[in-house]
């Protein structure tokens, strides 16, 4: 198990070096000058000068990239064009915005998904069947951003239910300990706050958690189906144990695999897809960080944020393959 | 209602004439693809898809016959106007009818769709058969590639690729492109690790094909089935992540009828006009449900464990 952890690791590292390097290139390909793009059109020729002598641009490519991996290495992300400050700073509060809303989300599609996709199996061909897959397909087909704003203009501004912008009431700042705001409030004591930060996470979470509670119903179902014929399902069955019990303790277990393959994708995915749904509530997470950037052509930020989010996309994949043989003993390797 | 046909089939078999009427059937359709296709127009909610897609090209083929409007032209006197015999969907914040801007978006989004997958399809494709059929350190470079490639939530990498390029239709379609290669070129090396070493390809060998003749005529056909369902799936996901970097303001650009876009110009009207925002997220949810049904069929009619 410690060798498999290990050499799991080490293949990582590959992968590790070419995620630099393609962030790395986001800079350096960009058409023309970088300190002039950078800059923008206006910029007088001293300022362009002094950019590139700062930012090393003119070295040859090797040397840049030996400087970038070695700051990397010290934890250094670079400095943000617009606010001036050190990116490895002012990324982690936006970080935990992010990975709050992803864990809510993946909370949502996974209870949700799983469920559905088991009393789906279950009940093959039932109307329930019926249903939840029609809207799985339905949930895989919508664009995340649309759902967002339909859920706004039904719960936040139609009736009222739910906060349509943000983590917290914006008169009433937390103090943050962790930038978990949940955790926080939790550690404050704060429940009443709790509640509030809760009810900003409905929304956002729902709209993001969508499209992947769709794809584990889906994987669910069509799992549990294969493993339901399987033989030793019904010497389970003829042996007397109750339908819940077959399900829930035999079944599940064996069809749990894909289905995590899928949920360790899919968290991936949420990642990414978190940049849509902070920019229409306001979320103050890493997707919004590097969207902005994007509009300011801050291009520091937009390739450290790509690279955190990508660093935490691989991490997530290794869990996963971890759990995998936790889960299943007969998976060796 | 699959299973009820199995049945029914399996039911055909026990009775001898019947078989012998399947057996005959048999005879004269003798090509993988009218099997296919014959599975696939039981499948009621393939049919489904297909109605969609069909609907969505004409509309897009006949815009300039269907509406009276032009896409970009603006009547400030009709501003926000709700959906009417005259606008059939409403007009947008600058008067332009909603109805016109959907049918032009129709070709856009099809037309997205259809470059990134044929240039993921083509360029996946390629890799994976060098990658799997020669092995050795070209499959691992490749491989290693494809690794890097789907280390990156792909919206993200195609967000990098775009603020690499610039915001545009074009970029963005390259960029959605390129961040489908390694799926189907994956993909297609598995395929064909598997099929390099079956006997046919052995005997095909021995005989003294060239590799390109093999990879044409023996690796390719047998690797399609799985190629056709990514890629008829792989339609819907282009689309969507159009729309995506559409809405981010990092594809088309305005007054570019792209629907992604659209809703991105629509936001503020969100609780005056909610049809400026309701019509172009059907649409694209409609497009890429159609999409998914022709995929899902797709698979199951190309699966050999889901026939008899």
């Amino acid at each position: 198990m410690t060798a498999y952890i290990m050499r799991r690791l080490l293949q990582l590292i590959p992968v590790l070096i070419g995620m630099t390097i393609i962030t790395f290139a986001i800079v350096h390909l960009i058409p023309g000058n970088p300190a002039q793009t950078i800059l923008g059109e206006t910029a007088s020729q001293e300022a362009i000068a002094d950019l590139e002598e700062n930012m090393g641009l003119n070295e040859p490519y090797p040397v840049q990239y030996g400087f970038y991996i070695t700051d990397l290495m010290q934890g250094d992300l670079g400095t943000s064009l617009r606010t001036k400050s050190e990116i490895s700073s002012e990324i982690w509060p936006r970080l935990a915005a992010t990975l709050e809303l992803t864990f809510f989300a993946m909370v949502f599609a996974i209870f949700i998904g799983v469920n559905a996709g088991i009393i789906s199996a279950w009940k093959q061909n039932s109307w329930f069947d019926f249903l939840a897959m029609m809207f799985a397909l339905v949930g895989v087909s919508m664009p995340v951003f649309w759902l967002a704003l339909m859920e706004q203009l039904v719960f936040a501004q139609e009736l009222g239910w739910l906060p349509a912008f943000g983590r917290e009431l914006s008169g009433d700042p937390i103090a943050p300990i962790t930038h978990f705001y949940v955790l926080d409030s939790l550690i404050h004591l704060d429940f009443p706050r709790a509640l509030t930060v809760l009810k900003h996470l409905i929304l956002p979470s729902i709209a993001l958690g969508t499209i992947p509670m769709a794809i584990i119903a889906r994987m669910t179902r069509s799992s549990m189906l294969e493993v339901m014929q399987s033989d030793y399902i019904r010497t389970v069955r003829a042996k007397g144990s109750g339908q819940f019990l077959v399900i829930y303790k035999h079944a599940l277990k064996n069809a749990t695999i894909p289905v995590l393959t899928v949920i360790g994708l899919q968290t991936g995915v949420l990642l990414g897809g978190a940049i849509l749904t902070e920019t229409i509530f306001s979320w103050p997470g890493i997707g919004r960080y590097v969207f902005e950037a994007i509009n300011y052509r801050d291009y520091p930020v937009i390739q450290s944020g790509i690279l955190v989010i990508a660093f935490f996309f691989v991490i997530i994949n290794l869990i996963v393959d971890i759990l995998y043989t936790y889960i299943d003993p007969r998976i060796k390797y | 209602m699959r299973t009820e046909e199995k049945q029914e089939e399996q039911q055909s078999i026990k009775d001898p004439s019947a078989y012998q009427q399947l057996e005959s059937e048999e005879m004269e359709e003798t090509s993988p693809w009218k099997d296919t296709i014959k599975q696939l127009r039981k499948n009621r909610f393939a049919v489904v898809g297909v109605v969609i897609i069909l609907f969505f090209i004409l509309l897009g083929l006949f815009a300039p016959l269907l509406t009276p409007y032009s896409y970009e032209e603006q009547a400030l006197v009709d501003r926000l106007q709700p959906p009417s015999a005259e606008h059939w969907f409403g007009t947008d914040d600058v008067g332009r009818d909603i109805f016109t801007r959907i049918a032009y978006g129709a070709r856009l989004s099809l037309q997205v769709g259809f470059f990134a997958v044929t240039g993921a399809l083509v360029f996946g494709t390629l890799l994976g058969i060098v990658a799997g059929y020669f092995g050795r350190w070209i499959d691992t470079i490749i491989s290693r590639i494809f690794d890097i490639l789907l280390a990156f939530p792909s919206i993200l990498l195609a967000i990098a690729i775009v603020s690499i390029l610039g915001a545009s239709l074009q970029n963005a379609l390259i960029a959605i492109a390129i961040i489908n290669i390694p799926i189907f070129g994956r993909l297609v090396r598995s395929k064909v690790i598997s099929l390099r070493e079956e006997e046919f390809i052995m005997a095909a060998k021995a005989q003294g094909m060239k590799n390109g003749r093999i990879i044409i005529h023996h690796i390719l056909p047998n690797s399609a089935a799985p190629i056709i369902v990514q890629a008829t799936l792989g339609f819907g996901t282009a689309i969507l992540d159009a729309a995506g970097l559409g809405f981010l303001g990092l594809g088309a650009q305005p007054p570019t009828p792209e629907w992604g876009a659209m809703l991105a110009g629509s936001r503020d009207f969100i609780q005056l006009a909610p049809w400026t925002l309701i019509v172009p997220g059907v649409s694209i949810m409609l497009v890429v449900l159609g999409f998914n049904l022709i995929g899902d069929g797709l698979r199951d009619a190309l699966d050999p464990k889901m026939k008899n």
